[in-house]
């Protein structure tokens, strides 16, 4: 077991997996720059600066993925994929299905989105649900070093195109990584942290600050159990599924906004699936439908904080007694 | 199975570019009878396809567009399977989840359709990128039109494919036309290939309703690309004689203009041409016109008594 950042769990997870397969190979825009330890091992053959244009970045991976070998693209951050979104969406999304099958698109398009850096709007825009919404796609989010490391070797060995977004606020959070091969299924959640009274459902750096308001509600008395999606598509419904029905209460929280987010998929499924089992009406607690600000404290207001999901756990479970300034800010 | 042709020589050229005509006028007479999807033909620039994709080695790769049946007829497509995708039944070259504009035939090595124009262009860096570091023979031939060469990822492939010198032979087929729009509308210039220059890249610009010519000139393109081990910009220069989306009444075609192409006509230059040359006479070509007809005919009676796809098909070959 070691301590390493985010960062380093996915160097780690793409030095191995270019040293299992010769097929893997990485380009994009600074990538043989800012990856010399890649370079240094695996040559300018297999790491490879581009232009900065993520149009035929993405186009050259999905020809590239389609005749035979396993591309692992950077598109820095995830509003430059507006350029590339037809490469990713209707090549590598659809050519496999239109061409009856004759295709595959092994590749892995990686972009770095989230708040926390104070870049502003056109570098920090959180888009998941776009390529959720697009078929032929997968989409990965973790929130910890463990399953960058065990979802990235995954999504490299997957025979699908997928986004592989990267939180920037978590790129120096370290985190317990295994020494042996780890690998992580795309397609299935993590229970963050188990509870009783209430399903708090996240992904990506938002887990953190579900995980620090379950502390504050564990120190009101309230169990709440914390489930990492970690997939986005493939959706683990099962594990939605059984955790909002385990609890009866669920606040699903993400910072992309709300209209059309992921966490709308979430509350329609338990909707349809698991009606029956609620105590109260789902709650979602989302970024603002407005553009990132840049400045810091415009920023930390965009991200749903600790205490607002205290909030709303406070308002699921109904009239209870809330204690200290949990109970104010209810009040309030 | 169909094989592919790599016939060379002047009449078996010919024929394929009547087959290629054949085909074209039966789809659209075919869909104006019963309805059904429409097609973007590729009438007028036959003899493009055929000398261009009668130059591939087997070892070649070709990326085309939403005008792509002649480049797959040249190559040996099978026509009744390429009727069969355009009618949507299940024999056709994708299942019938194609249609006309995006057809591909791996077993040909004709990949990776696009019907955005311009798609192809991002992916062929990808192919050639492939074929390169696999150590795989020959080249990727990129079918693109004067329309796609107006898009910023023409300027990024090019660019790309010069930099990491990829062997790719990128065919602009000028055919006038972007879609409903003449190019003289939308382009500085007559000519594609003196783009290439900036990029470093060798070009030619060829008489595109010459089947013959194209035929040489791609044969140099692809020498140059093998010698030099950097991509080339070949322009045919030629005319869609139809128009962009089938049925089409051209009413926004120039009367002039297209009867001054009409008078070019690839296939009807090629016939008197090898009239005069003394290598067929017209009785040849009354007997190569019943073998097209026939071929075609038998081909489109495959596809019309072809099933259609179950509705379980829906969702299948989404995921790998």
């Amino acid at each position: 077991m070691s301590q390493i950042t985010v960062n380093e769990a996915i160097t780690q997870a793409l030095a191995e997996e270019m040293r299992r397969d010769p097929r893997v190979l990485m380009f994009g825009e600074g990538v043989a720059t800012k990856r010399q330890d890649l370079l240094a091992e695996f040559g300018g053959q297999r790491v490879r600066n581009t232009p900065l244009a993520e149009g035929i970045i993405a186009g050259t991976a999905a020809g590239a993925a389609a005749t035979g070998l396993r591309p692992v693209v950077d598109l820095l951050f995830a509003p430059f994929l507006c350029f590339a979104m037809d490469e990713i969406v209707n090549s590598a999304g659809k050519l496999r299905y239109i061409s009856g099958g004759q295709f595959a698109f092994p590749m892995v398009v990686i972009a770095m989105t989230g708040s926390g850096w104070t870049v502003g709007a056109q570098h920090n825009h959180n888009l998941e649900a776009w390529f959720v919404h697009s078929p032929g796609l997968k989409v990965v989010m973790p929130s910890n070093a463990a399953d960058f490391k065990g979802l990235l070797k995954s999504a490299i060995r997957d025979d699908n195109p997928v986004l592989f977004f990267v939180d920037m606020a978590l790129g120096h959070v370290p985190g317990e990584v295994q020494d042996d091969e780890q690998l992580v299924p795309l397609g299935r959640a993590a229970i963050a942290r188990e509870g009783k009274d209430v399903t708090i459902i996240s992904y990506a750096k938002m887990v953190n600050t579900c995980l620090e308001a379950a502390e504050q509600l564990a120190e009101q008395g309230i169990s709440a159990e914390v489930i990492d999606l970690r997939s986005l598509k493939p959706l683990d419904e099962e594990a939605i599924l059984r955790s909002a029905r385990k609890t009866g209460r669920v606040l699903i929280v993400h910072e992309a906004s709300r209209m059309c987010g992921v966490g709308a998929e979430v509350s329609a499924i338990i909707t349809e699936h698991a009606f029956d089992a609620l105590k109260a009406p789902i709650i979602r607690l989302t970024g603002p439908d407005a553009p990132a600000p840049s400045s810091y404290m415009l920023e930390q207001a965009f991200m749903p904080q600790p205490d607002a999901v205290v909030v709303s756990v406070a308002k699921l479970m109904g009239p209870i007694a809330l204690r200290g300034h949990a109970r104010e800010a209810v009040n309030a | 199975m169909s094989q592919i042709i790599q016939d060379s020589r002047a009449v078996s050229m010919l024929e394929c570019m009547m087959l290629i005509r054949a085909y074209e006028e039966k789809i659209t007479a075919l869909q104006a009878a019963a309805g059904g999807a429409g097609t973007c033909t590729s009438v007028g620039q036959e003899a493009s396809a055929v000398g261009v994709v009668r130059a591939l080695s087997t070892d070649d790769r070709i990326l085309t567009n939403h005008r792509s049946a002649g480049h797959l007829l040249a190559r040996g497509a099978d026509p009744g399977r390429l009727f069969a995708e355009v009618m949507g039944r299940s024999t056709g070259y994708c299942k019938g989840k194609s249609g006309s504009l995006h057809i591909s035939a791996k077993e040909l090595g004709v990949l990776l359709t696009s019907t955005i124009v311009g798609g192809e262009l991002s992916l062929a860096t990808g192919v050639a990128l492939s074929m390169s570091m696999l150590k795989q023979p020959g080249i990727v031939a990129c079918f693109f039109g004067d329309g796609a060469a107006c898009e910023g990822i023409f300027h990024e492939s090019l660019n790309l494919a010069s930099v990491w010198k990829l062997p790719i032979l990128y065919v602009c087929e000028n055919n006038q036309w972007q879609a409903y729009v003449h190019r003289k509308e939308t382009m500085i210039g007559d000519h594609v290939s003196a783009w290439a220059k900036n990029y470093g890249m060798e070009s030619r610009t060829v008489d595109g309703n010459d089947v013959e010519a194209v035929h040489a000139a791609t044969r140099e393109a692809i020498a140059r690309i093998h010698e030099t081990g950097k991509p080339y910009l070949l322009e045919t220069y030629t005319y869609r004689l139809r128009g962009h989306f089938e049925p089409d009444d051209q009413a926004y075609v120039a009367a002039d203009e297209l009867a001054q192409w009409r008078e070019r006509d690839p296939i009807a230059q090629m016939q008197q041409k090898l009239i005069a040359r003394g290598e067929i006479s017209p009785s040849d070509i009354a007997q190569m016109e019943a073998r097209v007809a026939k071929t075609i005919a038998q081909a489109a009676e495959f596809a019309l008594n072809s099933p259609f796809p179950a509705a379980s098909e829906l969702t299948t070959d989404v995921y790998a």
